[in-house]
């Protein structure tokens, strides 16, 4: 571990982080405003569409701030899975040309989207705070359901990230999964909006579905479902668990067994 | 100079699996299982290559292009794995081969230092301290808020040099540096090389073209061919097999001439000389046909090894933008004027005349003729021959 973030690697690390940064709002007028800009203009047309024509989530305090908690987090689950995928292609040539620890590549994309999210939720906060959303004291643990987000997500970068060096179809593959995860995941609807209460416990099984709905029964309100809830506390509540660390797991390994062939493979 | 052995290669050999067409999607790789297709060749790029490197040595691998060195030195910077054999490294190496990798052309200079020394294993502390001596000793002090973008090619490698040299690793790896810069940049790079040469502080690799920077800097060397080690040792003696193989492939070359073209428009009485200033190409082009044409071109390829090193094209040239005209059964003489900067090289020129903006090839000499220029010049580098003379008088 203290290899892995060694000085020369926390370095080059931050200057691929800050790099990123520098070039993603090249030439826009407004740029970085963008990353906050992005998230806000989405949640303006759901609420406008959900909320006030189609009165989703009225039996849920503070919708607006659920549901804007809601798509930033998912947000950055695509964002990070997102441009993690092609990650390693569009640094090709410091892989073909430099050796330097693979996985950095994709770390050092994943923080830039950390970064991101962490503007977010600021937003979110200060949005919190001008609609008088009372501070709760499951506040802080917060940080769990996030990290869990975090570890999955970069479990998937350095498996598609990997995959996308042999097949470049994985990209638009993950671009159509990714788009059912965002209506199989209940971010713009409430979950009590499935009366099928096996269909509930499906969807909640998602690690992402359980995930923010953790966020947002500690940070907004106690009426949000969770999948301890869904599950009445029973063991089948750590699935969502499970499957997160296995795809972890299953995405560092893969990741290292591939990482020799990179140069020439890209 | 110690005798500690810094690099150890063991038999070490390379292959490349080539796709044929790249199975880069999975459907292909379905169809391709299905039809039990092997779609890829098989190809050995180094074959059972051998040698030690020993601490300070200055060490030179040359070769042909497609020999291996530049797959040899992958390997030896640990970016490829070997098929066979083995490598033992002794002491930590620059982790790049090439000047400037991961220079972004739209961040600025000052960006871009920074970015490159944490490639190196700097940090932003480090580089500061380091960041006005880098500037200095390239030479870019007034351009270093423009972006990358807009730097000329001799300057981005000088830049690049002068991060590159800050890499305080024993062992450096270099590949093909010295090719770029004017004339007082190529003395400050001498400098630095005959520095490490003398103290023997470093032990470097260098994988080259230039027998004269072999010459000059390397004690010991190696020449590649077809992935096999020919000549080992003197650095002297590698250079002299290199310019052997040369010789042997450019008298091959001779043999075979080529001609195509419709035979509309034609060169006739093709003439050269070559004088200390200038190199003067003096020919006919003849219209065979009962057309009158008026957007003749003709363009100009000067090779080395193959390898185009400049070419050059009529409609590049002030009075012939929009082509030349050529009335039926004409001819017109034409002398080119190009300034003699050649270096000194083996060159063979091919020629071609095009009618209808260059569709329609009607005339190509591979090659037209052959000279050996003899001229030192930029040493290795040339200036470009981008503005001949041209005169023409007509002959109808």
């Amino acid at each position: 571990m203290r290899r892995i973030f060694s000085k020369q690697n926390r370095a080059l690390i931050s200057e691929l982080v800050r790099t990123d940064f520098k070039l993603r709002y090249q030439g826009s007028v407004l740029g970085y405003a963008w990353s906050l800009l992005n998230p806000l203009l989405i949640f303006v047309i759901l609420y406008v569409v959900f909320v006030k024509f189609l009165k989703i989530g009225d039996a849920i305090p503070h919708y607006p701030i659920y549901l804007l908690l809601g798509i930033v987090i998912w947000n950055f689950f695509v964002e990070m899975t997102m441009q993690s995928t092609t990650s390693l292609v569009t640094r090709g040539d410091l892989i073909k040309k430099i050796r330097i620890p693979r996985w950095m590549i994709v770390f050092s994309s994943s923080i830039g989207a950390l970064i991101n999210l962490g503007l977010n939720l600021i937003v979110v906060a200060v949005f919190m705070i001008v609609n008088k959303v009372g501070i709760l004291d499951t506040l802080p643990r917060i940080i769990f359901p996030l990290l869990e987000i975090y570890m999955l997500a970069l479990g998937l970068s350095l498996l598609l990230s990997a995959l996308f060096v042999k097949f470049r179809d994985v990209s638009y593959i993950w671009q159509v999964i990714l788009q059912a995860g965002f209506y199989v995941t209940p971010i713009i609807y409430p979950l009590s909006r499935i009366t099928d209460a096996t269909l509930q416990k499906l969807l909640m099984i998602s690690p992402m579905a359980q995930a923010i709905q953790n966020v947002r029964y500690d940070a907004i309100t106690h009426t949000a479902t969770t999948t301890s809830s869904v599950f009445a506390n029973g063991y089948y509540q750590f699935i969502p668990i499970v499957i997160t660390v296995v795809i972890f797991f299953v995405g560092v390994l893969y990741f290292k067994s591939q990482a020799k062939y990179f140069a020439e493979n890209i | 100079m110690s005798d500690r052995v810094v690099i150890k290669v063991d038999h070490i050999s390379k292959t490349f699996r080539l796709p044929h067409e790249r199975a880069g999607s999975i459907k292909n790789m379905l169809v391709g299982f299905a039809k039990r297709k092997r779609g890829y060749e098989i190809q050995k790029v180094l074959n059972n290559i051998s040698f030690e490197i020993k601490d300070g040595d200055f060490f030179g691998i040359v070769g042909r292009n497609g020999s291996g060195k530049s797959t040899l030195l992958k390997i030896l910077a640990g970016i490829y794995m070997p098929t066979e054999g083995s490598i033992a490294i002794n002491g930590k190496l620059t982790p790049f081969i090439e000047l400037g990798v991961g220079f972004n052309p739209d961040l600025t200079g000052r960006e871009n230092v920074f970015l490159n020394g944490s490639l190196l294993g700097f940090n932003r502390k480090e580089m500061k301290a380091m960041y006005d001596s880098i500037v200095e000793f390239a030479e870019l002090e007034r351009f270093m808020d423009q972006k990358l973008k807009n730097y000329s090619s001799g300057m981005q490698v000088r830049l690049a040099f002068s991060i590159a040299i800050r890499a305080n690793t024993p062992i450096l790896l270099l590949d093909e540096v010295l090719a770029v810069g004017d004339e007082a940049f190529q003395k400050k790079c001498s400098n630095f090389f005959n520095d490490i040469k003398k103290d023997k502080s470093r032990t470097i690799v260098l994988v080259t073209h230039s027998m004269d920077s072999v010459r000059r800097y390397c004690d010991r060397a190696m020449l590649l061919e077809k992935g096999k080690i020919v000549t080992l040792g003197d650095p002297n003696e590698v250079a002299d097999d290199y310019s052997k193989q040369f010789i042997n492939t450019t008298a091959t070359s001779t043999k075979k001439k080529h001609r195509y073209g419709t035979g509309e428009v034609v060169y006739q009485n093709i003439r050269h000389i070559l004088t200390k200033e200038w190199f003067i190409l003096d020919f006919d082009i003849s219209n065979k046909t009962k057309n009158n044409y008026d957007s003749v071109t003709m363009g100009f390829d000067f090779c080395v090894d193959g390898d185009i090193i400049i070419g050059n094209d009529t409609r590049f040239m002030k009075n012939y933008k929009s082509g030349i005209s050529l009335a039926a059964n004409s001819k017109k003489h034409f002398t080119l004027k190009f300034p003699n900067n050649f270096g000194k090289h083996h060159f063979t020129l091919n020629t071609n005349i095009t009618t209808e903006n260059g569709v329609n090839v009607t005339d190509q000499l591979r090659p037209a003729l052959e000279f050996d220029s003899n001229n030192i010049g930029f040493s290795d580098a040339w200036e470009v021959l981008s503005f001949p003379e041209i005169t023409e008088n007509d002959k109808d």
